[in-house]
């Protein structure tokens, strides 16, 4: 217990370690941490249109690079990004306009876009796959 | 003794110093640009999976294509440029570091913008 001669306890501002996780501050991070991948993942979109720009070979070889392993889980990775920041986004712009602030109805959205963007990520992949006749 | 108003001492020190409003309305412009550009250039993408150059060139050449890929890119890039500033202005605390951080975004979002363009103008008018 405190007494008089040691330190006040002062309230801890906000602090990510003091806080329990919660729905609202993890998908509002991860929005975050999705948008900043994306902005990485930008560089591979440059790559992209420059190697059909340099020609057939390089254009290929891009083609060639995305398709391995590693490539598919970079752009799998991506592709849940991009859904995931594009739904939260619209979440955003609705609160934007004052709607969906109350706490069942933000855990509700919150519930809606980790599910739809997790819906929307495999609907593409098993198109994707469809589209190269692997399916 | 400051004889100013609170308010105009608040004034022109937050994060993002002056322009704050117009950068929050200019980043919800290219957002809600980016809910359609996005879901077609999924399908799009998805369209070109495991695709040669003369398919991709075929399709980009489709002058609909040819528009929407611009304006994707140019909304894209925007919206990244906005999105890691406010990023930067969150975390970034010392100043020095903070502009020279922002100018590398600037630099990313305008080069890698101007390349992306530039590509698909030689693919679609080139050869």
């Amino acid at each position: 217990m405190t007494t008089g001669k040691t330190k006040k306890q002062r309230p801890l501002s906000p602090h990510l370690q003091v806080y329990r996780p919660q729905i609202t501050s993890v998908l509002s991070i991860f929005h975050r941490m999705m948008g900043v991948a994306m902005a990485m993942g930008a560089v591979l979109l440059i790559y992209w249109l420059a190697a059909a720009a340099y020609g057939p070979e390089p254009f290929a070889r891009a083609q060639g690079l995305f398709g391995t392993w590693f490539g598919r889980l970079v752009l799998f990775g991506l592709t849940f990004s991009l859904f995931f920041h594009l739904a939260n986004g619209i979440r955003h712009l609705v609160w934007d306009m004052g709607f969906g602030f109350e706490m069942p109805v933000l855990r509700a959205s919150g519930v809606a876009v980790v599910i739809s963007a997790m819906a929307l990520t495999v609907l593409t992949w098993i198109a994707a796959y469809v589209q190269i006749g692997a399916l | 003794m400051d004889m100013s108003s609170p308010l105009a001492r608040a004034r022109g020190h937050g994060a993002s110093k002056e322009g704050g409003t117009h950068h929050w309305w200019a980043q919800r412009l290219t957002s809600v640009a980016m809910v359609p550009l996005l879901l077609w250039f999924v399908v799009s993408a998805v369209g070109l999976v495991g695709a040669d150059l003369t398919a991709f060139d075929s399709w980009i050449s489709e002058l609909g294509n040819l528009l929407l890929m611009s304006l994707f890119i140019l909304t894209m890039f925007s919206h990244i440029g906005q999105g890691m500033q406010v990023v930067v202005e969150d975390y970034v605390h010392s100043e020095g570091a903070k502009i020279a951080t922002l100018l590398a975004i600037k630099g990313f979002v305008y080069i890698g913008g101007a390349s992306c363009l530039l590509s698909i103008f030689i693919v679609a008018f080139g050869n």
